[in-house]
């Protein structure tokens, strides 16, 4: 299988990063190397195998839903690049 | 008098407590090495005046019942500190001031801890030399223009160094072993679930974990029983009955069952690394342990996977960087046309490869032939090593294939680079414990390490067993100061 421009192309816009086009094709090229060695794992029957996706073997614990902070909303805005008042500012996303 | 850099933690703990040195004294020493030591771009964000500050204020009420009274210690960039700047080594993030504190970084302090400075480490803990922080190259004090390994370079290199007595770094898939093994120092990955990962910057959730990173094992097993802890504010924090870790480390070992796996003999192994294990093994018996054949047939599927669940659990984690709540803002003329500008800007190179890659595993109609297949093999990685602990206590390897290596080597060929982490991966792909200790040196005298992996929560075990096997091999790091000014 190997990865072409159009997909990464359509990849990037899924995972919101801009892609300039000479950097498309390197990333292509990289790309297709690294899933040639992925695709190592087809040579494995897997049919039968439960996939594992906690490593903690443990069931997520369940908290009671009580605020624990306290009014935090300056702290929460002080990292935002723009904000106004006690919101954050988006480009505008209405016509 | 000594000089107070050159001491273990161990040793200036004692010091400290015996009032010998005070904690100013301590705290002037490593901030004065530090700054003489900028050549070696260990640190991102210091903090020597506030910490020369504090030293001096546990100087005026010490409290020596502490487990690291007054002790000045650097710390990986990946850790959350309140009101000092955390980078991840990352542009997006250079500006990222949090208002709250990560636990382990909480546990250090509540013992007496003092920061000292934040260190380079690869963007987002993706690397395996330090050559992808947006902070530039960290150098090795081993040698000059050699990576001090990868991510928790800045770490390691401040260790080897010793611009810190101590460090903490975090490991995803050798991220604290193999920068250990490449500046001859011991470097802990604790059992997934005993170290909070609260308030560290997330790269892959079901791998990453923190761990200590010290000069001697003793080091080790002290900072361990500090940041070890249950925590509510982890989801995947476990509550098990922690050991005293430095108080129950031990030489005796004998009887200790050490298993030897076939499938680490890889192709292309250089032979120094098969005589560094062969060496290993031998010191093991002589500690008196009994070594033991087994095989983890699934072994060369590792890295395969974890190059499938990493990025993936990674695109997750980092659509969080969106140019709105923190972190870098890059104009658009859109809210989309802002994202894509503040991601691409923000991100370096590699960081972008992976979260592609996760996106793509991800994407409707790859998801099964993909991700759930990597889950399925990783069940398979995991039950290899169940199978072998019905036989053995625990495992010797060797940390890495190959010494460190210089700085721009393997910058551009991303396949070969994640090869370096092919005794680490499956590590954390099945949660086990495993720590890196110096073992010897390779013919450019380079330091090598040899790798040994526990039971789930039997750190202990993993602990005393290096604990003994350092005692024999008696491996001194050679620093010669070649970057001071």
């Amino acid at each position: 299988m190997t990865i072409d421009l159009k997909t990464v192309k359509q990849i990037s816009k899924l995972a919101r990063i801009s892609l300039e086009e000479e950097k498309a094709e390197k990333l292509a090229d990289d790309m297709n190397s690294i899933f040639e060695f992925i695709e190592k794992l087809n040579e494995l029957k897997t049919e039968n195998v439960e996939p594992l996706t906690s490593i903690a073997e443990t069931t997520l614990r369940f908290r009671e839903d009580k605020i624990t902070s306290d009014n935090i909303r300056e702290k929460i805005l002080k990292n935002s690049p723009e904000k106004n008042d006690d919101f954050f500012v988006v480009p505008k996303v209405v016509e | 008098m000594t000089d107070i850099t050159s001491l273990s933690l161990f040793e200036l703990i004692k010091n400290i407590k015996e009032k010998k040195i005070s904690s100013n004294e301590a705290a002037k020493s490593f901030v004065d090495r530090s700054e003489k030591s900028k050549k070696l771009n260990a640190y991102v964000t210091e903090n020597f005046e506030n910490c020369l500050k504090l030293s001096k204020e546990f100087d005026n009420k010490p409290n020596f019942d502490l487990k690291l009274p007054g002790i000045p210690i650097a710390v990986k960039d990946l850790f959350c500190t309140n009101d000092v700047r955390t980078t991840a080594g990352s542009n997006i993030l250079n500006n990222f001031v949090p208002s709250y504190e990560s636990t382990v970084t909480q546990n250090i302090w509540n013992e007496g801890g003092i920061l000292l400075g934040k260190l380079n480490c690869d963007e987002f803990a993706m690397g395996s030399s330090n050559e992808t922080s947006f902070f530039g190259n960290v150098q090795n004090p081993i040698a000059k223009d050699l990576v001090p390994g990868g991510s928790s370079g800045g770490s390691s290199s401040a260790l080897a160094a010793s611009l810190t007595p101590v460090t903490i770094g975090t490991d995803t898939g050798g991220s604290i072993r193999q920068p250990a093994s490449f500046t001859g120092t011991v470097g802990l990955k604790p059992t997934y679930g005993s170290c909070s990962r609260y308030g560290i910057v997330a790269f892959a959730s079901s791998l990453d974990q923190a761990g200590p990173m010290s000069k001697d094992v003793k080091d080790s097993s002290i900072l361990l029983e500090v940041i070890s802890s249950f925590d509510k504010k982890d989801s995947t924090s476990i509550d098990f009955k922690r050991n005293n870790y430095s108080s129950e480390l031990t030489r005796n070992i004998k009887g200790i069952k050490i298993g030897i796996p076939k499938e680490y003999r890889v192709d292309g192994m250089p032979d120094e690394i098969e005589k560094l294990w062969k060496k290993g093994i031998e010191y093991a018996k002589d500690c008196g342990a009994e070594i033991i054949d087994i095989s983890l047939p699934h072994t060369s599927y590792a890295l395969p996977t974890y190059y499938i669940v990493a990025p993936a659990e990674a695109s997750s984690n980092l659509a969080r960087y969106d140019g709105v709540k923190y972190g870098l803002r890059s104009s658009g003329e859109s809210l989309i046309d802002m994202y894509e500008k503040t991601r691409s800007e923000g991100f370096g190179e590699e960081v972008k490869r992976r979260i592609m890659i996760g996106t793509y595993v991800l994407s409707s109609g790859y998801y099964d032939a993909y991700y759930l297949k990597a889950q399925k093999v990783r069940q398979l990685i995991k039950q290899d090593f169940d199978q072998a602990y019905n036989k053995v206590d625990a495992i010797l390897t060797p940390s890495t294939p190959s010494s460190a290596f210089k700085i721009g080597e393997k910058s551009n060929d991303p396949v070969s680079m994640y090869l370096n982490d092919i005794f680490t991966v499956p590590v954390n792909l099945a949660g086990l414990p495993g720590i890196s200790i110096p073992a010897g040196t390779d013919k450019n005298n380079y330091p090598l390490g040899l790798q040994i992996i526990g039971k789930p929560f039997d750190e202990q075990t993993v602990l005393n067993i290096a604990y003994s096997m350092e005692e024999k091999i008696n491996y001194k790091n050679n620093i010669t100061n070649w970057w001071m000014e």
